[in-house]
This record gives structure tokens, C-alpha cells and sequence, in this order.
């Protein structure tokens, strides 16, 4: 087969979902950190979001799979730890898919901007942990719903 | 540069890094399911993975450098306690929510501070991993610290419990900054910190959270070891072993 290009391959990898927040894809995520062909072998290399999180081999996984689907036959998968992982490398585009999926996107003031669900500015923390590595909990003062915060790394 | 040091040194080092995390996360992760509230049982869980992932990538590099073709899991599964390095404050039971959390504030604001200087590390694969735990780190310094804080200074029933855990676990604390000679040949080789170097930054930070929380810093405490020396571990290493060990002990190789 020809050898599909990096910007092809990138294409792939942005349709591929976050096994855990389905909403956003792994490139919106930010964890995509290079795409490179060396010889005959594709080399994606990723890195984690946080150390222990489950979804790191899942989404190995399903990258091999995806990639093996569009035809690519010799593929390694480097794990990169530095620079570690950074909230502030998530797309735009991912962070307004996140808020519209109703988790509220990282700021760098620490905390949520609005409420995900109201728009509401007047937010308490409920704990600094959550569903997820990455999530904290919070709740609106305006609606009195709670919500989730991806929370900056 | 890595080759030119003293690679019993620096696996040594790794196994110390790596079983701290390892213990601690075990021990942790016992909480799960049983919780006072289910904010704080999410909190220990995240936490504990966090622990586990981090052991991961200390005895991944272990595994390494022992150049033996064994594995981080053959390292958390099939050594028994005497070969182990954590210090024994991770090992002792976790005791009421206060204990845990006593603990874990006391392991935290260590970790918070050798994460920081190995970020400054000669060896690139320990700054890498210092970098990337320093970062869960912060948020586990900041929620242990303010439990001790919101328990020490809260009702009278909740302030005994912590003094009586700082009680206990402080004469544990001293083993944090033992220095021997695997630690010597770390400092020499610009790998990681000579212990004895974070005391003084580790008891401004502490005493300034135990004042806030109104505990009282036990004054002459005695110093248990060997923990990290390997020398002699508490009762209680074994007891968490036989939990933690016992599927790859009764199906060798088990896998799923």
C-alpha cells in the first residue's frame, strides 16, 4: 500500500474517542504528542494523562485498532512522559465539546468559569476529586446542580 | 552517564521510590468501598491510583536496571517483605479515616518536597518521573493537608483522634531523612538529594500545617527503621503482602 501522510494519520486519530469522556477525541485531548513515519513504521507517540489512569492502555488499544483498520501494518506506540501531560494542551474545540457534553473545561484560574448546565457563575467545590483522575466535583449555587470540572494539570 | 554509576545503588534507590508508592497505594486503596462519605472514598481511590501509577513507572525503570528481564509486576508480586525498601510509615494499618489521612499528609509533604529536587536530577528517566508525579502530588498535598487541618481544628472528638494519630505515626517520620550509603552514592552521582537536605524544609511545612490544625508536634520522638534498609519491617508488611500478593501466589503467572 502507499504510505498514508502524517496529516492523514492525524485525521485518523482525531476520530477516535476518549474511552473515557466519549464526547472529545484523543487529539482534542491533547495526548497525541507525535506522528512520525521512521522507515516503514509509523511511530504515534503518546502520553499519559495521569500515571495510574485505566483508560492509558485502552487507549493504546484502540488506537492500534483504529490505525490497523486503515491499513497501517507496522506500528509502534511510544509512551513520552516529559513534558508531563498539561490541561492547557487541549483544543478549543475540545474543550467546547466538553462543556457542551456538560463537564465544565479547565481554566487556568483553577476552577470553572460557569456552570456546564446554567451558565451560573456562583460555583462551590465540592471535592478536588471525581468520576475520573482528571475530574473534580463541583456544584452551582444558581441551579443547585452538581457538575464536573476537568481539573488542570 | 547513567553506566558509570553504581547500578546497585541507583536499583536500590528506584525500589525505595517505587515500593513507597507501592505500600501506599495498597493501603490506601483498602479504603475503597468503606468511606465515611462517598466524596472522600472517591478521593482515597484517586489517590491510591495515582500511588499505583507511579509505582508503575519507578519499578518499570527498576526492573531495568536490575538487567535481570523481570518486570515491575514481578517486582510488586513476587518479592517477598524482606526485600522490600518503603519506609515503614507506609506500611502501618490504616486505622481510622484520621490515621489515613495523618499519614498520608505526612508521606505527601515529603513527596511534595524529593519530587521537587529530583525534578533537578542528573538522571533523565527520574526527572521524567518526578516531573510527572510532582504534578498528581500537588493535589494530593493540598487535600491531605487541609483534612488534617479541618479535623485537627474541628470538634473536640475529631482533634483527639488526629493528635492521638500524630502521635503515633511521628516517631515513623525520622526514617524519611536516614541517610546511608546508597543515598551517599545517589547525592555523588547528582541523582537524587541526600534525605538529611529536605529535614528542615520538611518541618517548616509541617509545623506550619499542624499549627493551623492546633496539634502538637510530639517533641522527643524515637525513631523507627529499617524499613528502607530493608533490615526490618513492621508485622504489618506482611499481613498487606499476603493481600496484595495472593493471586499471583496461588495462580503463578496468572494473567487476564
Amino acid at each position: 500500500m502507499t504510505r498514508p501522510s502524517v496529516d492523514q494519520v492525524w485525521e485518523w486519530l482525531g476520530a477516535i474517542p476518549d474511552p473515557e469522556i466519549p464526547a472529545i477525541s484523543l487529539t482534542d485531548l491533547g495526548i497525541i504528542r507525535d506522528v512520525d513515519w521512521q522507515d516503514d513504521t509509523l511511530v504515534v507517540t503518546v502520553t499519559p494523562t495521569y500515571s495510574g489512569c485505566p483508560a492509558t492502555s485502552l487507549i493504546n488499544m484502540e488506537i492500534e485498532t483504529a490505525l490497523r483498520g486503515h491499513g497501517i501494518e507496522n506500528l509502534e506506540l511510544k509512551r513520552q512522559l516529559s513534558p508531563a501531560w498539561t490541561t492547557d494542551w487541549m483544543t478549543e474545540e475540545g474543550r467546547a465539546k466538553l462543556e457542551e457534553y456538560g463537564i465544565a473545561p479547565p481554566q487556568p484560574a483553577g476552577g470553572p468559569e460557569r456552570c456546564p448546565r446554567c451558565g451560573g457563575a456562583n460555583l462551590e467545590k465540592l471535592s478536588q476529586f471525581g468520576s475520573t483522575p482528571c475530574k473534580a466535583q463541583w456544584r452551582c449555587r444558581d441551579c443547585l446542580e452538581p457538575f464536573e470540572y476537568f481539573k488542570c494539570i | 552517564m547513567t553506566e558509570t554509576i553504581d547500578k546497585t545503588a541507583l536499583l536500590q534507590f528506584l525500589l525505595r521510590m517505587g515500593d513507597n508508592t507501592l505500600i501506599l497505594g495498597h493501603r490506601v486503596s483498602e479504603w475503597c468501598g468503606h468511606s465515611p462519605v462517598l466524596e472522600e472514598d472517591i478521593a482515597l481511590a484517586n489517590t491510591a491510583l495515582d500511588l499505583i501509577g507511579q509505582t508503575q513507572l519507578w519499578l518499570d525503570y527498576a526492573a531495568e536496571v536490575q538487567g535481570e528481564g523481570r518486570t515491575a509486576d514481578d517486582l510488586a508480586f513476587l518479592r517477598d517483605a524482606w526485600d522490600f525498601r518503603n519506609v515503614l510509615l507506609v506500611e502501618l494499618p490504616n486505622g481510622d479515616f484520621g490515621q489515613t489521612l495523618m499519614r498520608q499528609f505526612l508521606y505527601d509533604a515529603w513527596a511534595s518536597i524529593m519530587l521537587g529536587r529530583l525534578q533537578k536530577s542528573a538522571d533523565e528517566r527520574v526527572r521524567e518521573i518526578a516531573e510527572k508525579a510532582a504534578k498528581e502530588n500537588a493535589y494530593h498535598v493540598e487535600r491531605s493537608a487541609d483534612t488534617v487541618v479541618g479535623l485537627g481544628d474541628g470538634t473536640e472528638e475529631s482533634h483527639a483522634r488526629m493528635q492521638a494519630a500524630l502521635d503515633y505515626l511521628y516517631p515513623y517520620v525520622g526514617e524519611l531523612f536516614e541517610s546511608d550509603a546508597t543515598d551517599a552514592a545517589m547525592a555523588e552521582a547528582g541523582i537524587a538529594p541526600d534525605p538529611a537536605s529536605l529535614r528542615a524544609e520538611y518541618d517548616a511545612f509541617v509545623g506550619r500545617v499542624m499549627a493551623e490544625a492546633t496539634l502538637t508536634i510530639p517533641e522527643k520522638a524515637y525513631v523507627h527503621r529499617g524499613g528502607r534498609s530493608g533490615t526490618m519491617h513492621t508485622e504489618h508488611l506482611g499481613h498487606l503482602l499476603c493481600t496484595m500478593q495472593w493471586l499471583q501466589r496461588a495462580y503463578p503467572g496468572c494473567q487476564w
